[in-house]
């Protein structure tokens, strides 16, 4: 087992905090995507090129004094590190897949309590990445965009007139901005209004997705909602576009919510408790319904149900049950059937305690 | 629901287009969608965004089919970093920032589609950016000038016409 300390635990520090909303937006995320000026983008660098980028980037860390509120940094070179290691920072959602698997020179930046990401020779050169527990968009990009500033009064960065920031992929250009809140939507999902609401998204510049499901299913009823734009408007536009968006959904949940437990509170209650039930004493869980069951559990609290774990723990469920974090904890090479039983013995043991 | 494609498995990917608000939705099978060649997220030779753009980028605007500039367009290349446009289209990304300025004429069909807008408004470089700033400053007060041009109040109008011609000076000054 390696001795990086970021893949020893499933929650990073940030998330043990609470934001507003955290009942439903369960965190917040602004990215910024980069390139520096005079060297091709990572998809056609050479080793020596992607690794100037790489020393270039990293250099503005030492004695910079304008990142001091950040504290400690951590610069993590992903070819100095195992395999299992990578798969776990995905599920914690610190680096893309992509970065994992097939960058060169690839390296990621981590504050102390991981609520900064800044991934080096990506698909872009540099993506500084925040994260915020709870629903707070503007904060998110008051810090990213510090955070660009203390890059830029180093680095000369690919920048067109009429373009703006230039990235690899068309989709990022201009202000190179991607912001995504992550939102707990069962009420939404149980009372079938969920299409609607997400077709009714897509219709105004953002796009949603699943979180850990595949295609447009959405397991643990966890959808993640961002901005599809990044030209033509300005920042400020997508962040209060993605903001106010987000307030109404999270306006109709509310809604729904208190209706389901009017309605049908015994009924609710029931679901709530039967998978508090299942997950306490199962012997056997695939992901897809420890997903499920964790969604119900959470909702359960967040209703006053159940008296059950804190929000921080099903946060690290979440994680925990992740098959990558499943092999860190348990041992690698372990078959899927092996792997059910050990995530149901981690559940287990995770609500025992609390 | 029964994937389009080959009517018999069920669908189970899903996917919705939408360009300036006309919506095209896509229910195939996980067979039929790696026939297809375009599909299941998270894999390496899957479905991506990429892939999602060439189709777009392939797109000839004029809507004729083959016309004499879409076959120019295979032959268009940057010449900072080798990438020639089909290829171009086929990852669905920019070699280099260079590529911008050599497949420029391409690209605001491109950009309107996917952004809906073809320039950059935000945030601009604060060392590097300073004479944009000032070049957005002298639009807005283009516009500005007009506007009292129209209302007749032309002393207002002259001071403005004051500031520009000072603001454009600093910019020729460099």
């Amino acid at each position: 087992m390696s001795n990086l300390r970021f893949t020893d635990t499933a929650l990073s520090e940030w998330m043990r905090g609470t934001g507003q909303d955290s009942d439903i937006v369960i965190s917040t995320r602004v990215r910024v995507a980069r390139n520096l000026q005079h060297l091709p983008f990572p998809l056609l660098a050479t080793d020596q090129q992607s690794g100037e980028v790489l020393e270039r980037l990293t250099r503005v860390l030492n004695d910079k004094e304008d990142l001091q509120d950040f504290g400690d940094l951590h610069v993590i070179k992903l070819s100095e590190i195992d395999e299992l290691d990578k798969k776990v920072l995905v599920e914690k959602h610190l680096i893309s897949p992509n970065l994992a698997n097939e960058s060169r020179n690839g390296a990621v930046i981590l504050t102390e309590d991981e609520s900064v990401s800044i991934m080096i020779n990506e698909e872009d050169h540099l993506r500084i990445q925040c994260l915020y527990p709870g629903f707070q968009v503007r904060e998110a990009w008051e810090r990213a965009t510090a955070l660009d500033d203390v890059f830029e009064s180093e680095i000369d960065y690919a920048f067109d007139d009429k373009r703006g920031y230039l990235t690899s992929c068309p989709t990022n250009v201009g202000t190179g901005l991607r912001a995504s809140v992550m939102m707990h939507l069962p009420a939404l999902v149980m009372t079938q209004q969920i299409n609607r609401i997400l077709s009714a998204v897509s219709q105004v510049g953002l796009t949603v997705r699943g979180i850990y499901g595949e295609g447009s299913e959405a397991l643990g009823n966890l959808f993640q909602i961002s901005n599809q734009i990044t030209l033509g408007q300005t920042e400020a536009e997508i962040i209060e576009n993605l903001h106010s968006v987000a307030l109404q959904i999270i306006e109709h949940e509310k809604n729904a919510r208190a209706r389901l437990l009017g309605d049908s509170k015994l009924r609710i209650t029931d679901r709530v408790m039967r998978s508090y039930g299942i997950l306490s004493y199962a012997a056997v869980m695939d992901s897809k319904e420890a997903a499920q069951r964790l969604s119900d559990v959470r909702l359960g609290v967040d209703l006053g149900l159940l008296e059950g774990p804190e929000i921080p723990v099903m946060n690290e469920l979440n994680v925990k049950t992740q098959p990558g974090f499943l092999q860190k904890t348990f041992g690698e090479g372990m078959h899927p059937s092996e792997r059910d039983m050990y995530r149901a013995k981690l559940i287990r043991e995770t609500l025992g305690n609390h | 629901m029964v994937c389009q494609e080959c009517g018999k498995r069920p669908a189970t990917l899903h996917f919705t287009k939408i360009v300036n608000g006309e919506k095209t939705e896509f229910h195939f099978c996980e067979t039929c969608a790696r026939e297809k060649g375009e599909l299941i997220p998270g894999t390496s030779n899957g479905f991506s965004i990429h892939s999602l753009l060439s189709g777009l980028l392939d797109l000839d605007p004029s809507g004729k089919g083959q016309t004499p500039g879409a076959k120019m367009a295979q032959t268009l290349q940057c010449e900072e970093c080798g990438m020639t446009y089909s290829q171009f289209s086929k990852l669905g990304r920019f070699g280099c920032s260079s590529c911008y300025k050599y497949f420029s004429d391409r690209l605001d069909p491109l950009f309107k589609r996917v952004h809906g807008g073809t320039s950059h408004v935000g945030k601009v470089p604060k060392r590097t950016g300073g004479r944009i700033q000032i070049k957005r400053q002298i639009d807005e007060l283009k516009k500005e000038l007009q506007f009292r041009i129209v209302q007749e109040e032309f002393e207002t109008a002259a001071e403005i016409r004051d500031q520009i011609r000072e603001l454009e000076k600093n910019i020729a000054q460099g």
